[in-house]
């Protein structure tokens, strides 16, 4: 079957420095692939790069075989337009490690905005799907609130919800709970348990190795720019074949 | 006569004609005011824009406005324009004038503060699918704007004050009576003492009303 996602051969560069040398995932639909590795690695610049938040020097991607961010014109590759851009990244959500709520709208706000000024919903519909997604992550109560006067856990919360409200085909986390208070990331594991437990698809850069262990189909160890290993959680967590793995995974454990 | 006879016997007088004057002043003040805030906003968009030739012009007309007497460029319009066919009238040379003047200071207002927001804003907007336009109009812009309300109330103190030279080109509002009450009465220290009052009057409130502003805005910025 097609893959849901096909990254093909990524590489990525900053001018002579290279962050991607080729990285080739293919994600299928409803499979959680979860990405470990040293700080450093590019596994934020590997996700940013699957929404084109960061063009690719090479390489392609395609959500269910559709390119992303680009087109062919008589056999060759060119970046599409600014309006198709934002209409491939519709289908694919996004959940930063810095929450990126926005801070003159109100929750509710928050997840309506999108619905309402790209998906062409009413008012009234997007608020009702709204507060569903709200409902959903556990902050029902806070649709008025603003921002500001939420956790990090909470916030991290509604922006979940402002991805599901978009409904798109895949959802990837850059390290969704980096950024929070120690007591405060169970309570955004939680959701995304919940939402793996749904069997949406998922790519998720996180360093809670256990979690990822329980919640993914796959794990893929990134170092250098590039993947040096994946299989299941079993196999690539308990029975790591490549040194650089173990030594990761050593280091993490001492932590 | 001592400054209190004089204005104990002309005071009212004069009061009464400088007043009369405000019309004209605030009838020029307010469409320059969102002139400039419109253009201003146009002038900013093109100045971060892709295209060079958009961001060379931006950068032209900003140094041009900002670089040269506001008076200049009033004369400019007012005499120079005529040639080019177009005869404005005082007001509408004025309004003209201030508005693409307080335009060119605005833009880097709006410039400095769009740039103010954080990147993550962008991206987030990105990330929903909204083209670089949309996430400018609903997620930048407003956020820039709240960014931005003590400068713009503070332009809007500037310009009140600048409309004090466009009696040069012949618009009667309070300076241009000002100058014929001296005319007619000799009385300058008097009456460009109550003039600047009068600014004073419209002046201090405006920049309380800032002051306001500055403190209720949300602590998230
Ligand atoms: N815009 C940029 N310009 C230059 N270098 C960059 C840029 N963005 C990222 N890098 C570099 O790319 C490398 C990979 O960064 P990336 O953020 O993808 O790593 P990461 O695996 O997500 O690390 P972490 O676990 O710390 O989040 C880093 O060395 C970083 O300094
Ligand atoms: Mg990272």
């Amino acid at each position: 079957m097609e893959p849901l996602l096909k990254v093909d051969d990524l590489h990525k560069a900053y001018g002579a420095l290279k962050i991607l040398n080729g990285v080739s995932v293919n994600v299928k639909r409803g499979e959680k692939v979860s990405i470990i590795g040293p700080s450093g690695s590019g596994k934020t610049t590997f996700l940013r790069c699957i929404n084109f938040l960061e063009k690719p020097t090479s390489g392609h991607i395609f959500v269910e075989g559709k390119l992303i961010g680009e087109k062919t014109v008589s056999g060759k590759f060119v970046h599409v337009s600014d309006t198709e851009l934002a209409k491939d990244r519709q289908e694919i959500g996004f959940v930063f490690q810095r929450f990126n709520l926005f801070p003159h709208l109100s929750v509710l706000g928050n997840v309506t905005i999108a619905q309402t000024k790209v998906l062409g919903l009413s008012q009234r519909d997007a608020e009702a799907r709204g507060r569903q997604m709200l409902e959903k992550v556990g902050l029902g109560h806070k649709v008025d609130e603003y921002p500001e006067r939420l956790s990090g856990g909470q916030q991290q919360r509604v922006a979940i919800a402002r991805v599901l409200a978009m409904q798109p085909k895949l959802i990837l986390f850059d390290e969704a709970t980096s950024a929070l208070d120690p007591e405060l990331i169970g309570e955004v594991l939680r959701v995304m348990r919940q939402l793996a437990e749904e069997g949406r698809t998922m790519v998720i850069v996180t360093h809670e190795i256990q979690f990822a262990a329980e919640i993914s189909d796959r794990i893929i160890f990134m170092d250098h720019g590039a993947v040096v290993e994946e299989g299941s959680p079993a196999k690539v967590l308990k029975d790591p074949q490549h040194p650089r793995t173990r030594e990761f995974l050593k280091r993490i454990e001492q932590r | 006569m001592s400054f209190l006879q004089i204005l104990d016997q002309q005071g009212w007088y004069f009061l009464v004609t400088l007043l009369s004057g405000w019309p004209a002043t605030i009838s020029v003040a307010i469409p320059s005011f969102f002139f400039a805030l419109i253009f201003g906003l146009v002038l900013a968009l093109l100045r971060m824009a892709r295209s060079r030739l958009s961001r060379g012009f931006a950068i032209a007309y900003i140094e041009f406005f900002r670089g040269t007497p506001a008076l200049v460029q009033l004369f400019v319009i007012y005499f120079g324009l005529p040639d080019l066919g177009y005869s404005p009238s005082p007001f509408q040379a004025a309004v003209i004038g201030l508005g693409m003047n307080g335009a060119a200071y605005l833009a880097e207002i709006y410039r400095a503060g769009i740039e103010s927001i954080h990147q993550g804003q962008k991206e987030a907007a990105f990330a929903l699918g909204m083209t670089p336009t949309r996430a400018m109009r609903y997620i930048v812009l407003p956020q820039a704007i709240r960014v931005m309300t003590p400068a713009l109330t503070n332009f809007a103190i500037v310009l009140l004050k600048d409309t004090s030279i466009i009696f040069a080109v012949g618009v009667v509002e309070v300076m241009a009576l000002a100058r014929n009450l001296v005319t007619e009465t000799l009385q300058s220290g008097v009456v460009y003492l109550m003039a600047g009052a009068l600014y004073l009057c419209v002046t201090i409130p405006m920049s309380h009303l800032a002051a306001r502003l500055e403190r209720n805005r949300r602590a998230w910025q």
